[in-house]
């Protein structure tokens, strides 16, 4: 249920302004892999091109490699929609969708796809994408709430069910603890911690500490300057990341000299 | 004595010079002050036009000049008492106060004249007849015929201008892009200002075009009121829906939904509750339309309920008619004044019902 994502020279630009210049990367499977750097280096932007949500903002566009398990993800006959059932992805700020209530909310991947499923197949996809992000026993009493009724911490864990109930190769999440609490945001590293035996993971973030924490290998992405591209420094295992990193610049930033 | 004598409280000494909140300087006026300076206002007022013109004043001179009075008073006493700062916002108070109660006037006194000089004529059997075989100065009659024309017209309007509005408004929000969206945007807003007798002509000309020039239907109606309604429901539920945040959009596309369906069942369900709000209102902007149903479907005596032939009555014109020839006319002109403003409020209570029924619930 996991793949692995390589990533070749990939240039993305915003109408032509280019953001992210030539990424090169592998993307292991079953593993969780950490993209920081400073605000505005382009990591979210990337992140987004690895599901093809980028090209929803107008203008929007990619050269280069991207392959999942082999095969390109923008090819010329790869339908976008079909790339983002494989590839789900849990956003910066909890956004549950606020007509539905949190059973409906875990099944909007079928509801809203107009997929056809039996009553008992729903409740055990609900309850089992619920234990798979630790929010079962918090809500297996009022599942038919709005989703909007739960705190911020729950609702993301929420978004983190409504994902993973697509049942995704892979997940990606874009700052997924920044709007959350510490007791929150423990609560979603645990849960990654459990995610990558079954999915390949990618997280954005911008807390040192948390991709030490939950990642496995940890890329560091920088930009020169306003206007100019982000760009991959440089990319390893977390621990050598954070122990002895080859390029200077990695070192100064996860020491907090800048950034 | 049994009972135990109350223990002696120790008694907070406040130190009269550290004290960092509490200030002598702060005094404010009892909230009972303000009403007290509006009625006193009111009396002096009235007093001071009653010696001065001799005779019992009008209400108008009475409340113009408390008012003046009001301003001047409270605001004099606030500002000795409580400072300028209190002052200040004392006198903005009044002036929006004052605002809102003098945009209330013209709504009320229009809501109690209709309704005063509409009960008279208003009655089930005058919502339950039609006018055939009324002439001269009978009394009897109603607009059971009018209604029937009111309702059938105004949702073929509907009916054309909603889907047509709805697909503009997608298209502008979701899809537009570029020269073609501002050219259409540019044309909706031109389209706002039609006066609708121009609407009206258009109507006329279309189907004297197409079907000649004997041709009468309420279908005309219907197409000219449409046109006055389009624009507005374009613009409402354009607003309607640039409310729904993006990050909705982009969970639904994140999940693997195509775009379409996001927007059918996310994008416009979220924002249903607004749109049936802004459809409401572009019903009750158009229903009361006169000039284009004059022309185009005109008036007749009886109930028609096909819209494709033959004239129809309608509120609108019906009162303008009956106004027109005088008599017992000016009460029915009446009763269907009040009959129209009944309908669009009845319509507007179902909008409510129907937007509270599908908004989003919980925390907001």
């Amino acid at each position: 249920m996991s793949k692995r994502i390589d990533v070749a020279d990939l240039d993305v630009y915003y109408g032509d302004f280019l953001a992210v210049e030539g990424v090169t990367m592998a993307i292991e499977p079953r593993q969780a892999t950490a993209l920081i750097g400073p605000s505005g280096c382009g990591k979210s932007t990337f992140l987004r091109t690895l599901n093809r949500m980028h090209e929803v903002i107008p203008g929007a566009r990619v050269t280069g490699k991207a392959l999942m398990d082999g095969q390109d993800l923008y090819g010329a006959d790869v339908d976008p929609v079909t790339v983002r059932r494989q590839i789900g992805m849990v956003f910066q700020r909890p956004n549950p969708f606020p007509t539905m209530s949190i059973a409906d909310n875990v099944l909007a991947g079928v509801r809203l796809n107009n997929r056809r499923m039996p009553k008992d197949a729903q409740q055990d996809l609900i309850e089992q994408s619920l234990r798979g992000a630790n929010l079962w026993n918090e809500v297996k009493d009022r599942l038919a709430l709005p989703g909007s009724s739960l705190s911020g911490g729950q609702q993301q864990r929420l978004c983190i069910a409504r994902a993973i109930a697509v049942k995704p190769q892979v997940l990606l999440m874009d700052e997924p603890c920044s709007a959350l609490d510490p007791i929150s945001t423990l609560a979603i590293e645990d849960l990654i911690a459990e995610l990558k035996s079954d999915y390949t993971i990618v997280i954005v973030t911008h807390n040192m500490q948390q991709a030490a924490r939950v990642s496995d290998r940890t890329a560091f992405f920088n930009i020169a300057g306003t206007g100019k591209p982000g760009r991959l420094i440089e990319m390893d295992d977390t621990a050598t990341m954070f122990s002895s990193p080859r390029e200077q610049a990695t070192e100064d930033y996860i020491s907090g000299r800048f950034g | 004595m049994t009972a135990a004598a109350p223990a002696p409280t120790p008694t907070p000494t406040p130190s009269p010079t550290s004290s960092l909140l509490a200030s002598d300087a702060y005094r404010r006026l009892p909230r009972w002050s303000t009403w007290a300076f509006a009625s006193g206002s009111l009396v002096v007022a009235f007093l001071v036009l009653l010696v001065a013109g001799g005779g019992l004043p009008g209400v108008a001179g009475v409340v113009a000049l408390g008012a003046a009075l009001f301003v001047l008073s409270s605001g004099v006493t606030s500002r000795v008492v409580e400072g300028p700062r209190r002052a200040a916002d004392r006198l903005a108070t009044t002036l929006v106060t004052g605002a809102f109660l003098l945009a209330l006037i013209p709504l009320v006194s229009l809501l109690l004249l209709v309704v005063t000089r509409g009960a008279g004529a208003f009655s089930w059997t005058f919502l339950t007849t039609d006018m055939l075989g009324i002439f001269g100065d009978m009394s009897e009659g109603g607009i059971q015929h009018a209604i029937v024309g009111t309702l059938l017209i105004t949702a073929a309007a509907a009916a054309i201008s909603v889907p047509v509005g709805l697909l503009t408004a997608i298209y502008l929000v979701e899809y537009g892009r570029g020269p073609l969206a501002r050219g259409i945007t540019f044309l909706v807003d031109v389209m706002t200002g039609i006066p609708s007798i121009v609407a009206g002509l258009f109507a006329f000309a279309l189907f004297t075009l197409l079907l000649g020039p004997a041709f009468r239907a309420g279908i005309m109606g219907a197409v000219a009121l449409a046109l006055l309604m389009t624009p507005v429901v374009i613009r409402s539920v354009e607003e309607m829906l640039r409310l729904v945040p993006n990050e909705l959009r982009e969970a639904a596309y994140a999940l693997g939904v195509p775009k379409w369906l996001t927007i059918i069942k996310v994008v416009l369900r979220t924002a249903v509750a607004g749109i049936v709000t802004g459809v409401m209102l572009s019903v009750a902007r158009v229903i009361g339309e006169t000039a284009p149903l004059l022309l185009t479907v005109g008036m007749v005596t009886r109930v028609n309920w096909d819209l494709f032939d033959g004239r129809m009555a309608t509120l609108p014109v019906f009162a303008y008619r009956q106004y027109e020839s005088g008599g017992a006319g000016i009460d029915r002109a009446w009763a269907a004044a009040l009959t129209l403003i009944l309908i669009v409020m009845i319509l507007n209570l179902v909008a409510r019902l129907i937007s509270r029924w599908f908004a989003p619930r919980g925390a907001r």
